[in-house]
């Protein structure tokens, strides 16, 4: 116990770099959602299925294959190495944005055609109706998922370690562990809930965002619906996907 | 009120046929409209009134025949001396001239009542905010809500987002109004309110209005023209006067002993 101290002290230095690569993984993420969720429901065939294949390719290959492609083969390829954070941040919003793009999919999908119709008869143009219409409807349906994946993101991010970013993960495999070795309990505590406390950052600045767009929408959940939403807490889908 | 003169229809059907997959609707409908006429659709569930009323806003397209607004095509585009199919573009300099109210109100959840109206002026029209906002401020007034101008749509009764909706569809400045049973999702005691708007609207302006309504009173004051539909034609086209007290056709008269007695 009386190594504490330095324990928290050394994985903090991995904290930056695991808070930087998690919010470029989300920005990069929320925009790849967004471009290739539209796309998804794009009316020609050809853009659909170009951007299937991202989503399936992303989706269905290993996120760690992905990286050592990133950062090893892409090299060869063209014969220039991206700088470990960046392509470690790359790969979290290619890999993301690709179930984000479901997630946007869904959402959008998911705004009652009246609202579509209403926005004709205002003779709105198609990028109108998306941009002031459906959007800022649909974004309320697609907050609470992007929490789960936002989450899930920080989660992988811990695999930055195998392309030697000094973030949280590796900072106790490659630090901590070769000078404390018998502190393997605390080592992997600490780091443990330091996972916890950014997951739980995220869900609450989701559950505020979401709580401004059903604002928005006229919606504000009643007191009621909401202490009812927490004690299904622990029980519900978030509770088991988190 | 006297029936408007006839000479330019404002709405042109000609030989329209309309078909959902094998279930034909609409079968060689011709009638037109003249400008400032108000045409009420009456006719059995299923006859085809929404559908004709969808047409024109274009959010359905014709499988035969034509439709004009104003002279101009709707399921077509004059291009080259040819007509083919319409445009995006075309569609929408074509709707900027119709403007429908919708049964469930349809208004955008995710703006005030304010950003409702003055949503399509603006960003359509190419009206400045101030211009846009005086319009919505005047219209909200006509329709009796100037109080709540900033209020969310959420926050206003049925009867209340209808006439936010009516106002709406009036800030567009139409030609053409389309009505599919306005009042038709709304509570008994807020009904007479909205027809009376209707009426008001009716009276002081000159804007072209198909309705589709259950209301017959209303019907029966509000319109120059009846037209009954059944089988996807029209079956009868009358003043008020005569298809309600003496139709030609038993098909109507049984129709509105149903509608009356229900
Ligand atoms: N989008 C659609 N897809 C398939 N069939 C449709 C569609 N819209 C309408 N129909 C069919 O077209 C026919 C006419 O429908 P429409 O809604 O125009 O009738 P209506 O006269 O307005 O009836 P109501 O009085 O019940 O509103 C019906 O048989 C209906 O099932
Ligand atoms: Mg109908």
């Amino acid at each position: 116990m009386e190594n504490l101290p330095q324990i928290v002290g050394v994985l903090s230095d991995g904290l930056p770099e695991t808070v930087i690569a998690t919010l470029g993984g989300v920005l990069l993420t929320i925009i790849l959602s967004i471009v290739a969720g539209l796309l998804l429901l794009s009316s020609s065939r050809t853009v659909r299925g170009v951007t299937r294949v991202y989503v399936e390719g992303f989706r269905g290959t290993s996120e760690v294959v992905q990286l050592f492609w990133i950062y090893f083969v892409l090299p060869v390829l063209v014969g220039f190495q991206l700088l470990p954070l960046f392509a470690g941040i790359v790969v979290l919003g290619l890999n993301h944005g690709a179930y984000g793009a479901e997630i946007v999919r869904g959402a959008v999908r998911s705004v009652p055609r009246a609202q579509y119709e209403g926005a004709i008869a205002l003779s709105l143009s198609p990028a109108q109706r998306m941009r002031r219409v459906i959007l800022p409807q649909a974004v309320v349906e697609m907050l609470p998922p992007f929490n789960n994946l936002f989450i899930q993101l920080l989660k992988s991010s811990a695999i930055l370690a195998l392309i030697t970013v000094p973030e949280v993960t590796r900072q106790a495999r490659e630090v901590l562990i070769p000078n404390f070795g018998a502190d393997t309990l605390l080592i992997f505590g600490v780091t443990f809930v330091i996972y916890l406390v950014l997951a739980a950052l995220i869900t609450l600045v989701m559950r505020l965002l979401e709580r401004m767009a059903s604002a928005r929408l006229g919606r504000r959940p009643s007191r009621a619906a909401r202490a009812a939403a927490r004690a299904a807490g622990p029980t519900g889908t978030e509770g088991v996907a988190v | 009120m006297s029936t408007p003169d006839t000479t330019e229809p404002m709405i042109v059907f000609d030989g329209v046929e309309k078909r959902f997959g094998s279930n034909v609707v609409l079968k060689d409908l011709h009638f037109t409209v003249a400008p400032g006429e108000h045409v009420t659709l009456i006719g059995p569930s299923g006859s085809g009134k929404t559908t004709i009323l969808r047409l024109l806003m274009t959010l359905e397209q014709c499988n035969e025949g034509t439709i004009s607004v104003g002279g101009r095509y709707l399921s077509h585009e004059m291009r080259g001396g040819k007509l083919g199919p319409p445009r995006e573009k075309y569609l929408r300099d074509v709707r900027k001239h119709i403007g429908m109210v919708f049964q469930q109100f349809n208004l955008f959840p995710n703006m005030t009542v304010r950003g409702n109206l003055i949503e399509g002026p603006t960003r359509v029209l190419g009206l400045s905010r101030d211009e846009a906002n005086g319009r919505a401020e005047e219209l909200l007034d006509l329709v009796g809500l100037k109080e709540k101008i900033d209020a969310h749509p959420t926050q206003l009764s049925g009867g209340q987002q209808q006439r936010v909706a009516i106002a709406r569809a009036l800030a567009m400045r139409p030609d053409v109004l389309l009505l599919d049973e306005v009042t038709s999702a709304l509570d008994p005691e807020l009904v007479a309110g909205v027809l009376k708007l209707l009426q008001d609207i009716g009276d002081t302006t000159d804007i072209t209005i198909l309705c589709v309504t259950h209301e017959m009173g209303f019907a029966r004051d509000f319109s120059h023209r009846v037209m009954m539909f059944d089988g996807g034609r029209v079956l009868e086209d009358a003043p008020p006067a005569k298809l309600f007290t003496d139709p030609d056709h038993q098909r109507t008269r049984d129709f509105l002993h149903a509608v009356l007695n229900h």
